[in-house]
């Protein structure tokens, strides 16, 4: 039987306040065990929370950037349930009437672009973390990130595909850091996935069982959970098995989903309105100046490459993927801007090939904007040649120095000198007998030997522009 | 007149004139403590008393003190204080010494009162009686076979057996106004959202409200000057401004209409209060004031609202109370779920499980319409009433209790328990202010008369207090001591 | 409706008590008794009536962005039942 895969995401978004969503205590990741969990995070009785006008701020931004309704009354809930760490005993979360209403976003797979839906995003407060290998018959707990701000966004399950799941979960991923909501970072997990994954015969339209998956923290990791996770179902519903409904737990070591039914056992969260905090109220006014204050999303960026700098979509929704690739090629842009396309390919070939070997992002890259800016500037002003300027490339990585103290230094500036080209030229011609009469008998092809030779003998600085023009004027 | 009779603005006079200082007044307190077996008290603080009631000497030498400097109190125990025990009544808090205050006690402590310890209370504020708490119930001064109702019964027997000159209390469906009633004092829930509730360990987050237990409504406006105003650590406390509540007295009640709710007068009420409460109406009456029959239709629904609304608020609110970063712990648990089910069951006293119990199962999956979204409704209509009463009356006026004080162990089953409540659960539904003023005696044993304002009328509930109080001496009387 | 011994012994699972025997019967009787007293607001016509979750009209008040609270872990885990390398310790929890 041939199977469709039906996916939803939903997204945990770290929001980057400086304080907790219900306390004034520090978000800073990486402190002391608990030295950030003040009296409202680890629940003292008696203690009680204060919204952080921020979150609800970011919770905004990102409901306007995915042209969501946003609830101007929402309401926070208790989700309660035991768990060492959840310090109240309930989380406090939305869930009849969250910030963020409907919305969606496009993404695209290959040359497929499709619009997923946003079902709603709220806010709740992050857990804390338990540390269960520090001690032998105990579990530790840490609260530095119980009050933490999330944002969780929950996608409807418009997703056919793993390759889907991740084109999706990247978009909101390069989305979050564009609105400057979030840092994304997904080692400290600031950014994480759960997947619903569930299958259905083909054409058939009611939804199958689904599982849901936990604690996937790379986006490799979600494509291969997910596909995982599709192979399982398979197996089991053509042994005429039926899937049950369940939390299953990825794990990455072991590659492998294991159910945490027991978890899920006699749970009733008994979700109610917090009766310590009261209706969030969101004016008019504040929706309008967020709004004015969206920077440019990107969508919109991608269009305006397209239209302002004539790059095609392709090259456009690549640079926009992530807001650092795009800002450091923007920032190449600047005074560069008849060079875009030359800019948008070093960007995505060689500075790129060269950031994945060494394993660095972007924003760590050795060769800053500017200086490849420089770079990209001497090739368009034909000072050196796109071959050389590989060269001064690999030497600006290895910090050798800047563009133009690297062509001067080892003297690459390309020979224009139309008398010096002549002499090689000349040269080369007395040298070669033979070719030279290959040539005239119409042999084309044998160009390629005196280019080769003249580029040998000038060091590759000869203007090729020029040689080629020369070379056909002396040989006919 | 002994130094345990004198009202707030009595002892500050003689503070002022040095016929004594605080640390004579507190030692006084603290010896009658000592030798009073009320059980007033959970935690006598002597020590932190002596040394506060020496500062406020102090201030008072330098002239830098105000009229609640070096007035001792009872604290009830479920406000934090840091450093000393908050309890709550509770085992479960047995060992909770407090790392911060509560808003309330800064503030108490701001204005230079000196407190003499922690005031004994149904475990969590959970009972109509005191005989809830883990430390034992608590005597009525006035009988000690009876109860002095609850859950602020420590606080309502320290002021009214002269153990403390005022003290806090906390009410969440008559907490202050019962134990008032029944021990012969006055006590004042303020308006929802006046008083912060920051530090206040709760019971029902959108019922509870703190307020002051003293002998005069003159002394309760002078401690709710102290305690009212907004917190910005409790986003239910509300941005409004604070009169000066002792300013408006004096002023004459003349043309104040009284609404009398005849559901508050119906079967069930004791014909003794009864008549000790028609009684102080007439006395209104003779003072100017007009009486109206009004009708709350809904308020027969007060005790089955709020007893689905109060657990499922403190199922939810006492999950808290987990065995993990504070309290009590059971003795070495075998793995999690051990840790939880023993440290709670053990921890919590039966009156506490049984509303958590009810909170979890209205609350759960299935039974929320029937349950909690349905109190939630009629909460409402309960609450519409008043708004109608209040477009034709100033004030209303009935019995805080249907009965006086009842032998202590002589009310076994919860459901009769809660039935003593019916008439002070209708303001914290609706979030209004109340009162219980002593009104006279029956069986030699003092009855309140309630007194439920509109929303921010603080001021002249205390005006319509003291003006009965310059006109009675209910509130001078104190038990005899052997 | 009527609770059973059964539901009752889940109820107390859902909030983490465990009855005794004797505390079940007890409860069960109790528990009954007081949803009966519940059973009351059923006679009330309450379809158009919005549930009230709080007593005053008020709107969220907002908390500016700003960290205020030090680190006061030392003070806060001396009243902490057991901690161990700046932890709370809870017997372990198996995933």
């Amino acid at each position: 039987m041939e199977w469709e895969t039906v996916i939803g995401l939903e997204i945990h978004a770290q929001l980057s306040t400086k304080s907790k969503i219900f306390s004034s205590a520090s978000t800073q990741f990486g402190q002391a065990p608990n030295s950030q969990a003040c009296a409202v995070d680890l629940g003292l009785p008696g203690v009680l929370p204060v919204l952080n006008v921020e979150a609800v701020n970011k919770a905004i931004k990102f409901g306007l950037a995915v042209n969501a309704h946003i609830n101007q009354r929402n309401i926070f809930d208790r989700k309660n349930y035991f768990y060492p760490d959840l310090p109240k005993g309930y989380q406090i979360s939305q869930m009849d009437l969250p910030i963020v209403g409907k919305g969606e976003i496009e993404i695209s797979v290959g040359e497929m672009t499709k619009v997923v839906g946003v079902t709603r995003a709220h806010l709740e407060e992050d857990a804390g973390k338990s540390v269960h290998d520090m001690f032998n018959e105990f579990s530790a707990i840490d609260l530095n990130r119980a009050g933490t701000p999330l944002l969780e966004i929950v996608s409807e399950p418009d997703m056919r595909s793993a390759k889907e799941a991740v084109a999706y979960a990247k978009k909101i991923h390069a989305l979050v850091q564009y609105i400057d909501i979030c840092d994304g970072n997904m080692q400290e997990g600031s950014f994480r996935c759960d997947a619903n994954v569930s299958i259905r015969p083909m054409g058939q339209t009611e939804l199958g069982t689904r599982a849901e998956l936990k604690n996937i923290n790379s986006f490799k990791f979600l494509e291969r959970a997910i596909n995982l996770e599709v192979e399982r179902q398979q197996d089991i519903l053509e042994e005429g098995g039926s899937v049950v409904q369940e939390t299953r737990l990825y794990d990455a070591v072991k590659h492998e989903t294991r159910s945490m039914r027991s978890k899920e056992e006699a749970n009733d969260y008994r979700y109610f309105p917090d009766p310590d905090l009261l209706p969030v109220e969101i004016s008019d006014e504040l929706l309008d100046s967020i709004k004015a204050d969206l920077p440019e999303l990107p969508v919109q960026k991608k269009a305006r490459f397209v239209t302002d700098l004539g790059l095609n979509e392709y090259d456009a929704d690549v640079l926009t993927s992530q807001k650092s690739l795009a800002d450091y090629f923007e920032t190449m842009l600047d005074g560069n801007e008849k060079n875009a396309k030359l800019c948008a390919n070093w960007v995505m070939g060689e500075l790129s090939a060269s950031l994945n070997k060494n394993q660095l992002d972007i924003e760590n890259s050795p060769i800053s904007a500017n200086d490849l800016s420089q770079l990209i500037a001497r090739i368009g002003d034909d000072t050196i040649s796109g071959k050389i300027a590989k060269d001064v490339f690999k030497a600006m990585w290895d910090g050798e120095g800047s563009a133009d103290e690297i062509i001067k230094s080892k003297g690459l500036k390309q020979v224009t000198d139309m008398g010096a080209i002549e002499a090689i030229i000349d040269e080369i011609i007395a040298n070669n007998a033979p070719q030279v009469e290959q040539f005239k008998s119409g042999n084309e092809k044998i160009l390629g030997f005196f280019v080769g030779q003249a580029m040998k003998a000038s060091q590759g600085k000869a203007n090729p522009k020029l040689l080629n023009q020369l070379l056909r004027e002396k040989l006919s | 007149m002994s130094i345990h009779q004198k009202t707030i603005a009595e002892l500050a006079q003689g503070l002022k004139d040095k016929e004594y200082s605080s640390v004579e007044i507190t030692q006084h307190y603290l010896d009658r403590i000592k030798q009073s077996d009320l059980n007033a008290f959970i935690t006598v603080t002597d020590e932190l008393a002596m040394s506060q009631a020496q500062a406020a000497d102090d201030k008072i030498a330098a002239g830098t003190n105000n009229i609640l400097t070096g007035i001792p109190y009872a604290h009830k125990d479920i406000f934090c204080t840091q450093g000393v025990k908050t309890s709550a009544g509770s085992k479960m808090l047995d060992n909770f010494i407090s790392p911060y205050d509560a808003s309330v006690s800064h503030q108490l402590n701001q204005a230079d009162t000196v407190m003499l310890g922690k005031a004994n209370m149904d475990e969590f504020a959970m009972g109509s009686s005191n005989e809830n708490s883990f430390y034992g119930a608590v005597k009525n001064p006035w009988n000690t076979d009876k109860i002095p109702g609850g859950s602020s019964g420590g606080s309502a027997a320290a002021v009214a057996g002269g153990l403390s000159c005022f003290a806090t209390g906390t009410d969440t469906g008559g907490s202050i106004r019962q134990p008032a009633s029944l021990c012969g004092i006055t006590g004042l829930k303020p308006t929802y959202g006046r008083v912060s509730r920051y530090g206040m360990i709760a019971y029902a987050s959108s019922l509870d409200q703190a307020g002051p237990m003293t002998k005069t409504a003159q002394d309760a406006a002078i401690v709710l000057n102290a305690m009212a105003g907004f917190d910005e650590k409790d986003s239910t406390s509300a941005e409004q401004d604070v009169p000066d509540y002792t300013a408006h007295l004096n002023n004459s009640i003349q043309g104040l209409t009284i609404g009398l709710p005849k559901e508050f007068f119906s079967e069930g009420l004791d014909d003794g209060v009864a008549t000790e409460v028609m009684n102080a109406v007439k006395e209104f009456e003779s003072m100017g004031a007009t009486v109206k029959e009004i009708s709350l239709p809904n308020s027969a629904y007060a005790i089955p609202t709020y007893y689905i609304v109060a657990p499922c608020e403190c199922s939810s609110n006492l999950s808290r109370l987990d065995g993990v970063r504070y309290g009590y712990r059971c003795d070495s648990p075998e793995n999690l779920e051990d840790l939880y089910l023993r440290s709670r069951s053990e921890g919590f006293g039966a009156e506490v499980k049984r509303r958590i119990m009810i909170g979890a199962y209205a609350l759960s999956a299935g039974y929320y319409d029937a349950y909690y979204l349905k109190a939630q409704k009629t909460r409402h209509l309960i609450s519409d009433d008043f708004k109608k009463a209040f477009d034709e009356v100033d004030v209303i006026m009935g019995p805080v209790s249907p009965t006086t004080a009842f032998d202590l162990g002589s009310v076994k089953d919860p459901v009769s328990m809660y039935l003593a409540d019916i008439y002070t659960l209708s303001a914290n539904l609706a979030g209004l202010p109340g009162m219980s003023i002593p009104a006279g005696f029956s069986n030699k044993l003092p009855v309140g008369l309630q007194l439920i304002g509109n929303y921010w009328s603080e001021s002249k509930l205390l005006n319509i207090a003291h003006q009965f109080q310059q006109q009675t001496d209910w509130h001078q009387q104190m038990p005899q001591e052997d | 409706m009527s609770l059973s011994e059964q539901q009752v012994t889940q109820i107390a699972y859902l909030a983490r008590l465990s009855l005794s025997d004797d505390e079940l019967q007890d409860n069960t009787k109790d528990l009954n008794a007081i949803l009966g007293l519940a059973e009351e607001l059923g006679a009330i016509e309450t379809d158009n009536i919005e549930p009230m979750a709080h007593p005053l009209h008020m709107t969220q008040r907002l908390r500016k962005d700003v960290v205020t609270e030090g680190d006061q872990s030392d003070l806060f885990q001396s009243i902490a039942p057991k901690t161990g390398n700046k932890h709370y310790l809870v017997p372990t929890v198996i995933e």
